[in-house]
């Protein structure tokens, strides 16, 4: 029931009326031109007459919203950190690969070079040559891998948000995924202090800080936020601080109430720019 | 210009404003069966108020983008034909899927706007389309859905500057919007929302 031909309406194969069947289709169905569907369902004898489909569309759309959003609001954590590990795992072996075949292409074409453009070049090329046909079609595995790699991207932003919309705001969703995953679920990132989300992801140089042998880390894994990174060297460690705080209410917010509550961005972004401002001085 | 058959202007507790018919929604004022419709609420109440030509006349098929909680596509369900609601979020659609339980033309849909091949087995032509939705790249939403608008059929759509550019010049970035829009849309006119909402631009345009 997932998979609707371009040309037909949600109620297209469905017995009239049958409410459970419509929700699947009304999910995950699709289409790529509206029609007089009223109109067809009538001519198709799915339906008696106009009423009758309106009714039917009510009620399947209706349960369909219910349903998903039951299910949205319900969004798992632990498939998030899933996810976001498969990512890292994809973009990994996608440029180990890429490498490897550079590598070998290099011995064909003094031109070829380690980057996905020229990849999907090589799985595009036809040949005759054993060898080239089959490092072609190493390529195109590549290639697949590579998309895969952007759909788990798309994934991750579109789930992040679900599961902790005041991180995914603040923080944006790939970072809030990367934070949950690295403390290993929104409760658990929800309880832990500010000071070790401030170092989270950067375990290695912390251990060593410990062990006596280096300085403390300023920060972990949000140095992707701008916040940090668009910091003056001098003041990072201070933004760093300031915007673990911000990001470990978020996550208290989150995971015990669930309420969006815009204005931590906007709190946020007033101390970061005290804290800039602070050169100036 | 005339407002819509269904929609009228009431008094509440001496004061005057729109208003339709149908069970209340969000906690709006109640008189006899009218329900207020408050222009600072909602930008198409807003456009309506401002004497805005919406070219609506009572009875119309419409697509609503962005209906978030129902506050505006409740009322327009209230005085329209078979009325499409999309909407992304689950937290708002559960509100939306009250206000639909209330209302047999109301037809609510937890999908994404910019993704319109997702609900086009769904969504029949429509006269009016309906456009609220404040994430960047407003005008590419448009020109996505343009495919559901009847030939003769109208784009009203509310454009949140601070979504494309929290920083920018609103009218800089109104400017920009509307330039994407005229790729698939004569703009018809134009008229800034204030005082009920900043920064936005009411818009209505015919397919192109």
């Amino acid at each position: 029931m997932n998979a609707q031909d371009s040309g037909s309406g949600w109620f297209e194969s469905l017995d009239s009326g049958d409410v459970g069947a419509a929700v699947g289709v009304i999910r995950d169905g699709s289409g790529t031109e509206p029609r007089e569907w009223a109109q067809e369902a009538i001519d198709n004898g799915a339906v008696p007459d106009e009423s009758t489909y309106y009714n039917w569309l009510h009620e399947a759309t209706l349960a369909a919203a219910r349903e998903e959003t039951t299910e949205r609001e319900l969004a798992d954590d632990q498939q998030l950190i899933h996810a976001i590990r498969s990512l890292d795992d994809c973009e990994r072996v996608t440029n180990e690969l890429t490498e490897r075949l550079a590598e070998w292409a290099g011995t064909h074409d003094a031109d070829a070079t380690v980057d996905t453009d020229f990849i999907r070049e090589l799985a595009a090329m036809e040949t005759d040559n054993a060898v080239k046909e089959q490092m072609s079609r190493f390529a195109s595995r590549v290639v697949a891998l590579d998309e895969e790699t952007q759909e788990l991207r798309e994934f991750v932003e579109r789930r992040t948000p679900d599961v902790a919309p005041n991180l995914a705001t603040l923080a944006g969703p790939e970072l809030a995924a990367r934070l949950i995953s690295l403390a290993g679920g929104i409760e658990d990132l929800a309880k832990k202090p500010s000071g070790t989300v401030q170092v989270l992801g950067a375990e290695e140089s912390l251990f060593a800080h410990l062990g006596g042998s280096a300085p403390s880390p300023k920060h972990g894994v949000i140095y992707l936020h701008e916040a940090v990174r668009d910091t003056p060297p001098a003041n990072r460690g201070s933004a760093a601080r300031a915007l673990a705080g911000k990001l470990s209410i978020a996550a208290r917010i989150d995971h015990y109430s669930g309420e969006y509550r815009p204005s931590l961005e906007a709190e946020l972004d007033d101390r970061i720019e005290r804290i800039r401002a602070r050169d100036a001085e | 210009m005339t407002l819509p058959e269904g929609v009228e202007r009431q008094e509440f507790d001496g004061d005057t404003g729109l208003a339709t018919r149908g069970e209340p929604v969000y906690g709006e004022p109640v008189r006899d069966g009218w329900r207020r419709w408050d222009p600072s609420r909602s930008k198409l109440g807003s456009m309506l108020d401002l004497g805005m030509d919406t070219g609506l006349s009572g009875g119309e098929t419409v697509l609503y983008l962005g209906a978030a909680a129902g506050t505006t596509v409740s009322h327009v369900a209230d005085f329209a034909g078979p009325t499409y609601a999309v909407e992304f979020a689950p937290r708002p659609m559960r509100d939306l899927v009250l206000a639909a339980e209330d209302r047999e033309n109301l037809f609510p849909l937890l999908k994404d706007a910019r993704d319109p091949d997702s609900y086009s087995h769904i969504v029949e032509p429509v006269d009016i389309l309906l456009q609220d939705v404040a994430t960047r790249g407003q005008a590419a939403v448009a020109v996505a859905n343009r495919r559901f608008l009847a030939d003769d059929g109208l784009l009203l759509m509310a454009i949140k500057a601070r979504s494309e550019d929290v920083t920018g010049d609103p009218e800089a970035v109104f400017e920009n919007v509307l330039d994407e829009l005229r790729e698939s849309y004569e703009i018809l006119e134009t008229t800034r929302l204030e005082p009920y909402h900043d920064d936005h631009l009411g818009v209505i345009a015919r397919p192109a």
